[in-house]
């Protein structure tokens, strides 16, 4: 029995940047009948600094959310592949009794490490069968990047392959979609440096992109936000370097999974992306033409109340 | 009453710099049947035994308890030791105080000399309650199976042949000849593979005491050394070897065209084929899967309409085409079985970041070999497979499904190293624009005149070798980027090549597990066989009368494989010289009397060893085949009723080992 209730970590950027994929991840839980409660008063995960500076932070920062959600009893459901990481990771080393009586006692609270940590990606696929799709995706061509950290190291994470991962593949293919064979699944993107080294990742980002286009890809989607970020905002810079002919939209799978269960673009807020899909999602018959979209607060708020989520924070 | 000898071995330093030996032989004095004791520096030297020998004769010994290694080593030794002093063999008892003792305790030397001491009591112990036992002799067939028609089992069948004893040679495809015969070249000589082995094939074709069968497989073995009952699986050829002259007829004029296997699907052979032009037997089959006519038989049966073909029927000369052929099975007694089934290429697709067959233009060593080769489907000219483009540079990836532990292979395939460097000389032979570049992790050039050969590919052919793992390759355009790293100069580099060649290492060949599991031969993890010995008993196995050759044991290249092939050839003729042969007496027995018939034993049996009898008053009861039975134990643990014991290792021998220690 597939549990239908989470607790739900969105970690800080699907409260700013990646708030598109905040929503559509609700919406579509919300309509697959998956509970996702928020944990209360959750912090940063560590990612990209804790682990860098100390380890114990790395860990304990983490098992701070993993006691949370062991307290509520329920496995804790993670959007961002950095954060289910450093989940991930943490629950790993804590399987060291004397790392773990460190923790509780940093902690102030009892935890016992039993927590479940599920992506997202993960969640949706185990309810594919489930799903009623109402607008197949079958004139979509997708390239399925599930980028460095979602797969690796296997040991810990233990989500699918990690050099040809087929979940999302799977996922997609299911809501109609055709998924393009292709070489860069998990190659890196970049990560963490557009703001130190940004060469390096418009080199890895765009030979990431290209690769994707030569398969034959109408768009990409992803599951991580620092991927989503290094592949969507770039691309001007990409032409201007590799002067390339080619826009490739950039979406997350939970707004793929939205369109085809229904959702319009406006409530998967499609329209925040850098790149826009929209074009290519009408010439394909997924969006309806003529709709001027624009982020819309007030239209937010409607959405989130007809789905029932109490509270929100906004950027 | 017992008279038992007691002899403790020094074993130069190994047991006698633990065990304090003097307080041992003391010890022994005391225990309860011992009439002698003596030690030695070396046991098993000449003058040890002769002093063993003496002692026997001078102090009317009739048991005899030696303190020294394993017995694996050295109780055949001193067997043959008691036996000259006249007494049984099976009155000899070895006490482990090496292996057992000294080796494993030289941090304790006081505690290391208790062990030892009761280590001989149980000896001893144990040989008051011997009994002697007799050997059996049993007669053989003098022929020999080989399985397997590479260049292993060819040599093993001819050096058989020409001893004198029959041989037959079984292979599951059309032809012998094996990998040997796909590759172009061999290294560090660069001959040509085919020249070299057509001469054997043919040999073997023609020598009047080999039994060729090609497309055929072993189905079961049974029996046991000297007395193998082998059902050999003739699949159906469609064609009449008999009548068959060879002349060609049909291959030339079959209209069907269907990848052909031997050159790894890069060009199309007929439904009715030999494999490759030097094939041996020179006489085709059908492959009824691609065959017009099978194909409208079948599609008749189904109620479709294809039109039939028939005209290789028509056109053969000697009327050899039997459509109506059936596959047979061949039952043979043989005495000795030698298998040669090689080793298959390791199936690269697990490897995702190479592209696992989505780029065309990466190919593995063997399609490069059938590129290169003259009989090849391109005549020898290397094009790139995806737009016949002479590719100008070609990079290597070594250790494609060897030493990687990720992909569940650490074990290094050895000729990868050298095929390589042979290849890309080769290369630039064929065309001197030609760079190559090989990704490599060692050079492993252990061979004679390897190295010299390995470093003329870099000095005289200008390959550039770059230490490190390719991480990935993908296409860009026409060309085919591999990204990696020169862990040399700590850089990552990538470079655009026109064809990139994964050195696949070598894997068993399909369908060895269930070979070895018919012949009850033990294989590692792997799936390669295990030999009885990987030092002393290279080819021999753990059941008796099978042995083993070339790359089913391991990777290895053409030189080894044919030494191989004349090792185990050597062990047969050895085998067969003899007129009977001598069973081991320590098998088990199972009382008739109190065998309730459950035959539980039957089942645990590794060995099919026990036969099953009826007795005069009705009851069915289990009976040891002693020439089978290895003497393993397993029945008579599993036996509720204590019915089955083990000669030299009865129930009371053991508990008397056990009872000595209570004191």
């Amino acid at each position: 029995m597939r549990p239908d209730n989470y607790a739900y970590y969105p970690g800080c950027t699907l409260h700013s940047t990646a708030k598109e994929y905040d929503v559509s991840a609700r919406l579509v839980c919300h309509k697959l009948g998956i509970k996702l409660q928020e944990l209360e008063n959750w912090t940063c995960c560590g990612a990209s600094s804790a682990h860098t500076t100390s380890e114990l932070l790395s860990i304990a920062l983490p098992a701070r959310e993993l006691q949370a959600a062991e307290e509520m009893g329920l496995p804790l459901a993670v959007a961002c592949a950095m954060c289910f990481s450093r989940l991930k990771h943490s629950a790993f080393e804590l399987a060291d009794k004397e790392k773990l009586d460190l923790v509780n006692e940093l902690l102030g609270k009892e935890f016992h490490n039993t927590t479940e940590v599920v992506h997202l990606l993960k969640v949706l696929y185990e309810e594919r069968d489930a799903m009623t799709v109402s607008r197949p995706l079958s004139s979509l061509k997708i390239a399925c990047y599930y980028g460095c950290l979602l797969v690796r190291p296997q040991e810990i994470v233990d989500l699918d392959d990690v050099e040809d991962p087929q979940i999302m593949d799977q996922l997609m293919e299911r809501l109609g979609a055709v998924t393009v064979d292709w070489g860069f699944k998990t190659e890196c993107c970049g990560a963490s440096l557009p703001l130190t080294k940004p060469e390096m990742v418009l080199k890895l980002s765009h030979r990431i992109l290209s690769q994707a286009k030569q398969a034959g890809a109408d768009c990409v989607a992803v599951a991580c936000p620092m991927c989503h970020n290094n592949l969507d905002a770039y691309q001007k810079d990409m032409k201007r370097k590799y002067s390339d002919k080619f826009e490739l939209p950039v979406l997350y799978f939970t707004q793929l999974a939205g369109l085809a269960l229904g959702f319009s673009p406006k409530q998967l807020l499609l329209d925040k992306h850098f790149t826009s899909p929209l074009p290519m999602l009408r010439d394909k018959g997924l969006a309806d033409a003529g709709i001027a979209i624009k982020y819309n607060l007030r239209l937010y708020s409607l959405q989130v109340e007809e789905i029932g989520i109490a509270e929100v924070r906004h950027g | 009453m017992a008279r038992t000898g007691v002899f403790i071995c020094h074993c130069g330093t190994n047991i006698g710099g633990t065990v304090d030996v003097s307080k041992v032989l003391e010890a022994a004095k005391s225990m309860p049947t011992v009439a002698y004791v003596d030690d030695n520096t070396y046991s098993c030297s000449e003058p040890g035994q002769a002093s063993i020998h003496d002692a026997i004769i001078e102090n009317r010994l009739d048991r005899v308890v030696i303190g020294c290694c394993s017995p694996r080593m050295h109780e055949n030794t001193f067997r043959k030791t008691v036996a000259t002093a006249g007494i049984n063999p099976y009155l000899l008892e070895i006490a482990n105080i090496r292996e057992h003792c000294s080796w494993v305790h030289g941090d304790d030397k006081e505690a290391a000399t208790d062990k030892a001491i009761e280590l001989v009591r149980m000896a001893v112990a144990k040989a008051a309650s011997l009994e002697p036992l007799f050997s059996r002799q049993v007669g053989l067939t003098k022929r020999a199976l080989v399985i397997g028609g590479g260049i292993a089992g060819i040599q093993a069948a001819l050096d058989i042949a020409n001893a004198d004893y029959e041989v037959v040679l079984v292979e599951r495809e059309p032809s012998i000849g094996g990998r040997m015969a796909q590759l172009d070249k061999t290294f560090p000589t660069l001959d040509c593979s085919a020249c070299i082995l057509a001469p054997k094939m043919v040999d073997v074709a023609q020598h009047h005491n080999i039994t060729l069968l090609t497309y055929a497989e072993v189905q079961d073995v049974k029996g046991f050394v000297g007395n193998f009952e082998v059902n050999i699986l003739q699949k159906a050829r469609k064609v009449d070897h008999i009548k068959c002259t060879g002349c060609g007829t049909c291959w030339q004029k079959c209209l069907e065209r269907t990848p052909s296997e031997f050159n790894l699907e890069m060009g199309k052979r007929s439904a009715i084929y030999i494999p490759f032009p030097q094939a041996v037997p020179l006489k085709p089959v059908i492959d009824t899967e691609h065959c017009a006519h099978f194909k409208y038989l079948e599609a008749k049966e189904e109620g479709r309409d294809l039109p039939d073909c028939n005209i290789c029927q028509q056109l053969c000369p000697v009327s050899a085409i039997d459509y109506e052929q059936e596959d047979q099975i061949i039952s043979e007694r043989f005495g000795a079985i030698i298998v040669a089934t090689g080793y298959q290429t390791f199936d690269h697709s697990v490897y995702h970041e190479y592209g696992s067959g989505r780029y065309t233009d990466v190919i593995t060593g063997l399609h490069l070999e059938r590129l290169l080769s003259a009989s090849g489907p391109t005549g020898g000219e290397v094009i790139r497979p995806s737009d016949g483009l002479l590719p100008k540079t070609v990079v290597f990836v070594s250790c494609v499904g060897s030493r990687d532990e990720q992909k569940g292979r650490s074990y290094c395939s050895k000729v990868c190293c050298m095929y390589m460097a042979k290849q890309a000389i080769m290369l630039k032979e064929h065309d001197p624009e030609v760079q190559c570049y090989i990704f490599y992790i060692d050079i492993r050039a252990g061979g004679k005149d390897f190295e010299e050969f390995a470093r003329r590919a870099q000095e005289e052919y200008g390959t550039l070798y770059l230490r490190g793992r390719v991480s990935k390759i993908y296409q860009e355009g026409k060309k085919l980027i591999v990204c990696g790293e020169d862990s040399l100069i700590g850089r990552a580099v990538e470079i655009a090549a026109d064809l990139v060649v994964l050195a696949t290492g070598m894997e068993p060949s399909i369908g060895a597990v269930e070979l070895a599991q018919r012949l009850k031969i033990s294989y590692d993890t792997n799936n390669f066989f295990i030999e009885a010995h990987p030092k002393l008993r290279p080819v021999e196995t753990n059941t008796d009368g099978i042995f083993l050759a070339g790359s089913c044991i391991g990777p290895k290249d053409i030189p080894e494989s044919v030494a191989q092939g004349g090792a185990a050839a050597a062990k047969v003729t050895a085998l067969f010289s003899q007129d009977v042969l001598t069973t081991d007496p320590m098998v088990a027995t199972i009382d008739p009397m109190l065998c309730s018939g459950c035959l539980l034993c039957t089942q645990v049996c590794p060995f099919n060893a026990i036969d099953t009898q009826v007795t005069r008053d009705g009851r069915t009861i289990a009976l040891v085949n002693e020439t089978m039975c290895k003497g393993c134990g397993l029945c008579v643990a599993s036996c509720r009723f204590g019915a089955a014991d083990l000669r030299g290792f009865t129930q009371q021998q053991i508990l008397a080992q056990v009872t000595s220690l209570w004191r």
